[in-house]
């Protein structure tokens, strides 16, 4: 071992770097997940789609086929149509993704996330869905200029109960 | 596949399959030696140290848990006021908190480094590695989840980080980042339940870190008082001069877009927006798998492990004391005397050290018996053979200061010291050396014995060179013999390039000897 004083003082440094290796990385180096002069758009809903086809009277010769206890007038099927969803921005297409409904029988909500840092200032922004197999084309569709300023994160999401798209 | 890397001089396995790196290693414990000295060296006590910081962690986290608001609109406010109403206690406690979990992180890092270059995944101890392998984890799991407790904006970005790597996996069926899109979708109970996690994990880790060093005989989990009083201390002065300071509070509509990480537990999430999370995905289990399968990497050379001879043990206990991975366990004897004991060696749990052997009464090479059966041995290096190689070198040995070098197969290589006035004999560990071997050797010619071990608190195979130094100082049995003259003999704890160190102790006990011969002359003269 070195001389004590000289063994002392070389702990002391060596405790010091530890420190200093600790206390630097744990705050840097700074990670920049957004660029200055970006804004973070994302796009997420949680939505069931609608029923994929419409509930059917049965027949008597079905009824008469079916066992007792399951004669049920009403066919309703329970899957629910997948939901397209096409986003743009200043007319460039951002996401585009059918999503289909979750659960054995499809009759599940349809959930999606995705995140797009987008530079910052004013954009036309367009966001179709669609919700429904039984109609031809969007049936939501919201399309308009937005303004976002650097580090905004705007939300967009989906809920026909509460005026279809949604943007916070 | 480590056959060429290992030296030919030793029958038993050499425990360092990367003799380079481990040499590196080696050089920096030795610096570390230096001004530390060994108990108190960090390098040599990396799991005791993580113990000690999980220690700090735990009880500065319970004066945080006082005072924590565990609800989403009052945990930002509760936090920050620990660092301005109250600096010197609870600012001090936050900061520390936090400096000691990264710290914990890195010592955990080159506690597995430190473990794998001495290529301590194999064979018997295969249970410590792979139990160590989920502590990383749980260690990483805690200290994100700690992080989302601020709430702030570092705290948000944590936390959907994380949710948009869990949906990445699709196991969920649900988006758990959807929990965050709002200001509104965070509630309470939410946030009990990262409260939870920052408790339930730690716990955990707890559990796993006694897992872990179930196996070892005597593990060390406090590190000795100068190495944990200088931790404590170095951390105390950082979280003094750099006091932990929070991002403003968490605001879904509002990104920070520069945030200062804690590199040690929150990496993955910059790798992950830099890259993907798929590629995260992959990163994280390609790794747990290497880790998981580093065992695999030593099969083939798994060596043959102790044997008991029923007929020469008498159930003395020694071996059963001394055994650093508690392979060796007590039953009834069944020459049946009544109340003896013979030893019983569980194969899975020996590494072969020889230990054992070294500790065993029968292993005196004294016995007159023309082939020495000792109580416990190594099937690959008998105690029998080894009394044989050192008649054999003592016999060979000739002039006027004749030298014994008794070395360990970890520690410097001693065959290179051979010569007319030297003998050299090498264990699969200090440890395996019967302490009466050096009054052997000094009763049958030689002048001096030079017994060389690992670095103290360095041994090979953790215990040895501990329990060498105590059996010669005639603190632990079995003893060297109190009549046997010390001056005569050395002791030099090394690392494989500390040969200087060796030879500078066998021309001492040279110069010793001659020295003694010129007064004898002068005496007779
Ligand atoms: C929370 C994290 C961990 C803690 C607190 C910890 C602590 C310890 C302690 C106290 C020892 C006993 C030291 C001794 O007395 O010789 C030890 C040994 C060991 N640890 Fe860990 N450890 C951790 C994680 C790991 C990990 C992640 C690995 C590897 C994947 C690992 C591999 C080993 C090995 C191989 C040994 C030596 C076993 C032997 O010599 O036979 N540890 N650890």
């Amino acid at each position: 071992m070195a001389s004590r004083p000289v063994a002392l003082l070389m702990q002391a440094v060596l405790y010091v770097a530890f420190a200093a290796v600790i206390g630097i990385f744990s705050t840097a180096p700074v990670y920049r997940h957004l660029a200055e002069d970006q804004a973070l758009l994302k796009l997420s809903f949680s939505q069931p789609g609608q029923l994929r086809s419409e509930c059917r009277r049965r027949s008597a010769e079905e009824l008469q086929r079916m066992a007792p206890n399951m004669r049920q007038e009403m066919d309703c099927p329970r899957e629910r149509s997948p939901l397209t969803v096409e986003l743009s921005l200043d007319g460039a297409m951002l996401a585009r993704e059918t999503v289909a409904p979750a659960g054995i029988a499809r009759d599940g909500p349809s959930t999606y996330y995705a995140r797009f840092p987008v530079p910052a200032g004013e954009h036309r922004l367009t966001v179709r869905i669609d919700d429904s197999e039984r109609v031809q084309g969007f049936n939501h569709v919201r399309d308009e200029t937005v303004r976002l300023d650097p580090g905004r994160i705007l939300v967009v999401d989906f809920d026909p109960a509460r005026g279809g798209i949604l943007y916070r | 596949m480590f056959a060429t890397a290992r030296r030919a001089r030793s029958p038993g396995v050499l425990a360092y399959p990367f003799p380079g790196a481990a040499g590196v290693l080696a050089r920096v414990e030795a610096a570390f030696d230096r001004c530390f000295g060994a108990h108190a060296n960090p390098w040599r006590h990396l799991g005791a140290l993580g113990f000690h910081l999980f220690w700090i962690v735990v009880v500065s986290g319970v004066y945080l848990y006082v005072v924590f608001d565990t609800s989403v609109a009052g945990a930002w406010q509760s936090v920050q006021a620990l660092s301005t109403e109250q600096p010197w206690a609870g600012g001090l406690m936050r900061s520390l908190h936090r400096y000691a979990s990264a710290a914990f992180a890195a010592v955990i890092l080159l506690h597995v480094g430190c473990e794998f270059v001495r290529g301590r995944y194999a064979g018997a101890r295969w249970f410590t590695w792979i139990s160590g392998v989920p502590l990383v984890w749980l260690a990483l799991g805690s200290g994100v989840v700690g992080y989302w407790l601020v709430w702030d904006q570092l705290a948000l970005f944590s936390a959907v980080a994380t949710m948009e790597w869990l949906d990445a996996a699709g196991v969920f069926g649900v988006s758990l980042a959807r929990n965050f899109l709002t200001p509104e979708s965070v509630d309470d109970r939410l946030f009990s339940l990262f409260v939870f996690l920052h408790i339930g994990l730690p716990l955990l880790l707890l559990l796993g870190m006694w897992v872990h060093i179930k196996r070892l005989s005597r593990p060390e989990t406090v590190p000795a008082r100068a190495l944990g009083a200088g931790t404590l201390a170095a951390l105390l002065v950082l979280s003094l001069f750099a006091p932990v300071t929070s991002a403003g509070p968490a605001d879904a509509m509002r990104a920070e877009p520069a945030l200062a990480l804690d590199w040690f537990y929150l990496a993955p999430h910059a790798l992950m927006y830099e890259t993907s999370p798929g590629a995260l995905w992959a990163v994280a289990t390609v790794l747990t798998l290497a880790l998981a399968a580093c065992p695999l990497l030593g099969r083939a050379h798994r060596p043959a492990v102790a044997r008991v001879d029923p007929a020469n043990c008498n159930g003395c206990r020694r071996c059963f004391e001394d055994c650093p991975h508690g392979a060796i366990t007590m039953h009834p004897h069944p020459d049946a005397r009544i109340g003896a004991e013979l030893a019983v060696v569980d194969p899975a749990l020996c590494t072969a050290c020889g230990i054992c052997a070294g500790a065993c009464p029968s292993s005196t090479p004294f016995r007159s018996v023309r082939e020495l059966v000792t109580g416990i041995d190594m099937p690959q290096q008998r105690i029998g053979a080894l009394r044989e190689t050192l008649q054999s070198e003592l016999a060979r040995l000739s002039g006027p200061a004749r030298i014994v070098v008794l070395g360990c197969s970890n520690s410097v290589e001693v065959e290179a010291l051979r010569s007319p006035d030297t003998a050299a004999l090498t264990f699969m560990c200090a440890g395996q050396m019967p302490p009466s071997f050096v009054e052997f050797a000094l009763r049958n010619g030689a002048h001096g014995v030079v017994v060389a071990t690992c670095p103290e608190d360095g041994c090979a195979y953790r215990l040895g060179g501990r329990w060498t130094q105590q059996r010669l100082d005639g603190l632990r049995e079995p003893y060297l013999r109190a009549r046997v003259p010390r001056e005569q003999m050395r002791v030099v704890a090394c690392a494989p390039h500390e040969a200087a160190d060796l030879r500078r102790a066998v021309e001492a006990l040279r110069t010793r000897r001659s020295h003694a011969s010129a007064a004898e002359e002068v005496v007779h003269g």
